[in-house]
């Protein structure tokens, strides 16, 4: 997000639908997700005009098309490179990275690390679903070990990357998670929004042609209390079901370092030694973005956020400070160095070095 | 060039009209500087001049070894001088490998000056010579003064208290001071030079100057057989003004400036380190003052991404490069030609394919630059023919991507990006500007926005993010003609691209007209050339003037889209000669173009054209000339296509 963006304009869903006809598959988990950015970007106050949503190649990355703002639908997995340079050359731009698990971690892997590490002020949402849709249905950097696809007609044999992980591992500032379809998505959008800096999310999308309901486990609505963690700075990690008393938490096994699930006994999570979610503890972020679904709840909601000077910034306040008090003076820039006048008369030198 | 003589003159006299010298050493020995601070000396002796470093891809090659020998070539003279000479008269040798590696250059006659105290059993070996060279008699054609310069050096800095590496460190000064007193120059602007680079250690400046010193006494009063005697160069008449000298790199870098300026645009310049293409991001961080943002990006692919987001958001967006990345740029030029926004990309052009040879100079990127792209793909190309003409070619490659909405490719290569010449400084007002506007109002019909109508040129509107009331978008894929909105119909993808080809097309008509560099505008035979093998091209085509023979020089600069009426201009000429530093690509295109019979006359060994061996190419297609002495038709080359006339009896 950008602090220049203090007046807020008021604009409605409506004004963030393009009069572009959406060709997503029906029942794509894309649909939800615009939804959500539409219905998230009029409560931040956005500017259409000063909002540039940028993206590379994939199913996901035809989202600019569907906004009404500024739109850039650049090369495959390039989207980085492209909001580099636009948040760089305005940095008054609000800019909005929409990228997949095959745009952003496998042919654009590189230029997520370094947006990631620089730490440039934008927002990353990475729709991971765990394929390649738009290709028709390889599987993906994500794909789980076994994956069938019509280029691993046997199951895939390769480890995953975990985008959470990945993103944390380059140096992100900011990482967040939600799933298409959830309610609390909004809401992870705007804390990203809030963060100054590199916002990574990873927003898991159901692509229901090829890889269909592939996180039912977790985000079925049914019993989601025992399977989603959704972590809240200041308070501690929590879930199961709070009704029937079957309450349970995160601790810390002290002795293995390493997170460990506990009941908590009529609600007394302090007792149980249940974590109290602080986003800026780095150390509690790597242990959350590698804690596995099936022994453990899915980790949701806002992961990390510990932000740090931004790279525009820096860019920028160093142009200032080089510039400042400088000639611009054309001219005598390029009769710079060592120079020598030749004379019209008698065609000699004379040196005035 | 001075010598207008064809053979190799010697130049025995002590006032000649040019001078060829090199230096060449080990990496280590400073040659590059030895030859940087000689080139200053030129230019403030009033010489024309041009140089030719020669240097390994190596860092620090190992010590003493035939592929770590770094070279400096100058030829400086009284009368125009256009390339870095044929070969040398004088070659000063700092040990056994710098002589092998470069004596067989040197003209018969010409001077060897080599250091005894390098020529040591081991580093005769590490050159594989069995025996020194200067005892077997195999150095008998040329004047060879040996003596031992390291010996002479560590004498002349003893007062400094130096350790022995550092003192002989100050070799390279030594022997400038030498070549001060054979060229008859001052020594003043190098001490004071010194003074300058030393000025935090002022014992290393003390020692350096006593070398300098000492190698300039040593001319004056050894006795030297009458081998080694003062030369004097006069001042070259020369365009009254301010000179400097400049490089390539350093040219593209001001002329970029200059043409961002010209269009009242900020630049953004992403760049990703290769050689010999770094150095334009060297000069240009240094100018931040003048509006100009510089990026290091993470590969060559990020450079040009963010080069073209910022041209999105409004700044010239410029990337550069050398062939084996611009290869990684090209999905990305893709890009820019169908979002059409203005993007200049500089490609100082090296040897080879993939990793080829990195320090070494070719112009074998002209395919690439025309046609290397997929799809119906058209970018216009600008090619530059000299340090000094980059500065101009840079502010063309700006004026046509601002005013037609298109990536441009600036073309150099590595003779052009390290070598320098003087320069005589332009006055940026006798530009003519070319300011450019933006969109800020909607201009379809019934208030709609059309981001791809076209002006008269063709060009498409430009429009920035943060503009109210203009909010669209942009992409990749084939989009409708005036909405830009995603149109995969047929008539969608056959209307535009015909329009981005008749854009690039139009281009033809805001360039000159093509003129002739040399001669007049039909005859026998013309050479045609473009990039940096102007200088000997047109040396070649004096010298065989001047001898009577019908040839004359056309360097084309637009080399896509060619000028309108260079298909005209060549069919006036009964043949035509295309010396490329390449297997032939600039004649392909000739032919592809005009139908002209167009041959070539290539060369990819790394180093320039000789004005020696274009001669000889022109000379074969006179009776009688020196080349063709037998007067017969010149036979066609097999490996080349036939001429039109055989094959269309």
């Amino acid at each position: 997000m950008n602090e220049m963006t203090t007046i807020p304009v008021p604009t409605t869903l409506k004004d963030w639908e393009s009069d572009q006809e959406v060709r997503w598959c029906p029942g794509c988990g894309d649909y939800a997700i615009l939804k959500a950015v539409q219905r998230t970007l009029p409560e931040l106050g956005a500017d259409p005009a000063k909002t540039v949503f940028v993206s590379g190649i994939g199913c996901s990355s035809r989202f600019p098309y569907y906004i009404e703002s500024y739109g850039f639908h650049t090369i495959h997995g390039r989207a980085p490179a492209f909001a580099t340079g636009i948040k760089l050359a305005n940095p008054e731009l609000d800019v909005w990275i929409v990228t997949g698990d095959g745009d952003g971690l496998s042919i654009g892997g590189n230029h997520t690390m370094h947006l990631l590490r620089r730490n440039l002020n934008c927002q990353v949402l990475l729709f991971n679903n765990e394929i390649y849709g738009l290709t028709k249905g390889q599987y993906s950097p994500t794909s789980r070990v076994g994956t069938t696809s019509p280029t691993t007609p046997l199951g895939s044999v390769d480890r995953p990357a975990s985008p959470a992980a990945f993103a944390l591992g380059a140096g992100g500032r900011f990482i967040a998670r939600g799933f298409d379809v959830s309610k609390n998505l909004p809401e992870v959008l705007k804390a990203a929004h809030a963060h100054k800096g590199a916002a990574f999310v990873e927003i898991f999308q159901n692509c229901i042609v090829y890889n269909k309901d592939v996180f039912e486990e977790f985000a079925a609505p049914k019993g989601a209390e025992d399977r989603q963690l959704w972590l809240k700075n200041g308070e501690p990690m929590l879930f199961g079901n709070a009704k029937t008393g079957d309450t349970k938490g995160i601790a810390l096994d002290v002795e293995k370092l390493t997170l460990t699930v506990v009941d908590v006994v009529d609600g007394d999570w302090q007792a149980a030694g249940v974590i109290v979610h602080d986003v800026t503890n780095r150390s509690i972020a790597h242990m959350l973005v590698e804690m596995p679904f099936g022994p453990f709840p899915m980790a949701l909601g806002v992961l990390y956020d510990d932000p740090r000077p931004t790279y525009d910034e820096a860019v920028l306040a160093q142009d200032e400070t080089a510039r400042a008090g400088k000639s611009t003076d054309l001219a005598k820039l390029l009769a710079k160095g060592q120079t020598w006048t030749v004379d019209a008369a008698d065609q000699g030198p004379l040196s005035n070095v | 060039m001075a010598t207008t003589l064809a053979e190799p003159e010697v130049t025995t006299s002590n006032h000649p009209e040019a001078v060829v010298v090199r230096f060449a050493g080990d990496s280590g020995d400073g040659m590059q500087l030895t030859g940087g601070q000689f080139t200053l000396s030129s230019a403030l002796a009033g010489n024309d001049f041009a140089t030719f470093p020669d240097f390994p891809a190596e860092i620090r090659a190992p010590q003493g070894t035939l592929f770590g020998v770094s070279a400096f070539q100058i030829n400086f003279g009284s009368t125009d001088i256009e390339t870095a000479g044929d070969a040398p008269d004088v070659l000063v040798a700092m040990n056994p490998a710098a002589l092998k590696t470069n004596v067989d250059a040197l003209k018969p006659g010409g001077l060897i000056i080599a250091d005894t105290g390098e020529f040591t059993k081991r580093n005769l070996e590490k050159a594989k010579y069995e025996v020194s060279p200067i005892d077997d008699g195999s150095l008998a054609k040329w004047q060879v003064l040996a003596f031992d310069i390291s010996a002479l050096t560590m004498e002349s800095v003893k007062p400094y208290g130096l350790g022995n590496k550092e003192a002989l460190r100050c070799k390279n000064m030594w022997t400038l001071g030498l070549a001060l007193w054979m060229f008859d120059r001052e020594r003043e602007p190098l001490i004071d030079w010194l003074k300058a680079k030393f000025v935090k250690l002022p014992v290393l400046a003390d020692a350096n100057i006593a070398a300098l010193n000492a190698g300039h006494a040593y001319g004056e009063t050894a006795e030297l057989g009458g081998q080694l005697h003062k030369v004097h160069v006069d001042p070259a008449a020369a365009k009254a003004g301010l000179y400097r000298t400049i490089t390539g790199a350093e040219s593209v870098a001001l002329g970029l400036v200059a043409g961002a300026q010209l269009a009242g645009l900020e630049m953004f310049f992403g760049g990703y380190p290769i050689t010999p293409a770094s150095s334009i991001l060297h000069s240009l961080v240094r100018l931040k003052e003048f509006g100009v943002t510089t990026f290091q990006a993470e590969d060559e692919i990020a450079a040009i991404g963010a080069a073209i987001g910022a041209s999105y958001a409004g700044k010239l967006g410029v990337t550069s490069s050398s062939g084996p990345g611009i290869a990684l740029k090209t999905e990305a030029m893709g890009l820019a030609v169908m979002t059409e926004l203005p993007l200049v990309i500089v490609n100082s052009q090296r040897g080879g394919p993939s990793t080829g040879h990195p320090t070494k100079t070719e112009q074998s990127d002209l395919y690439q630059a025309i046609y290397g792209r997929n799809g119906d793909t058209p970018i216009p190309v600008v090619a530059a023919c000299s340090p000094s003409d980059a500065f101009d070619c840079a502010i063309e490659a700006c004026r046509i991507a601002t005013q037609y909405m298109t990536p441009v490719i600036l073309l150099t290569d590595g003779y052009i990006a390290n070598a320098a010449e003087p320069w005589l400084v332009p006055d940026p007002a006798s530009y003519a500007p070319f300011p450019v506007t933006f969109l800020t109002e909607r201009n379809g019909p019934d208030g709609t926005l059309l981001p791809y109508a076209r002006d008269e040129k063709g060009a498409r509107p430009w429009i920035k993010p943060g503009t109210p009331g203009l909010t669209h978008r942009i992409g990749g894929i084939e989009k409708n003609p005036g909405t830009g909105n995603l149109d995969y119909s047929p008539a969608a993808h056959q209307t535009m691209t015909d329009a981005r080809k008749a854009k690039v097309d139009g281009i033809a008509n805001s360039i000159p007209a093509q003129t002739v560099a040399l001669g007049e505008t039909s005859g026998k035979l013309a050479v045609v050339g473009w990039g940096s093998s102007f200088g000997p091209i047109h040396q070649a085509v004096r010298r065989a003037r001047a001898k009577g023979m019908d040839v004359s020089h056309i360097h084309v600069r637009h080399v896509w889209p060619l000028p309108a009426n260079l298909g005209d201009l060549l069919r006036g000429y009964e043949r035509i000669l295309v010396p490329e530093m390449n297997t032939g690509q600039f004649k392909t295109v000739l032919r592809d173009q005009f139908l002209v019979d167009a041959q070539p006359l290539n060369k990819t060994s790394g180093q320039p054209f000789a004005i020696a061996e274009i001669e000889a190419a022109i000379a074969s297609y006179f009776d009688g000339a020196p080349g063709n002495a037998g007067g017969d038709e010149v036979p066609p080359n097999a490996k080349q296509l036939p001429s039109i006339k055989a094959a269309n009896p």
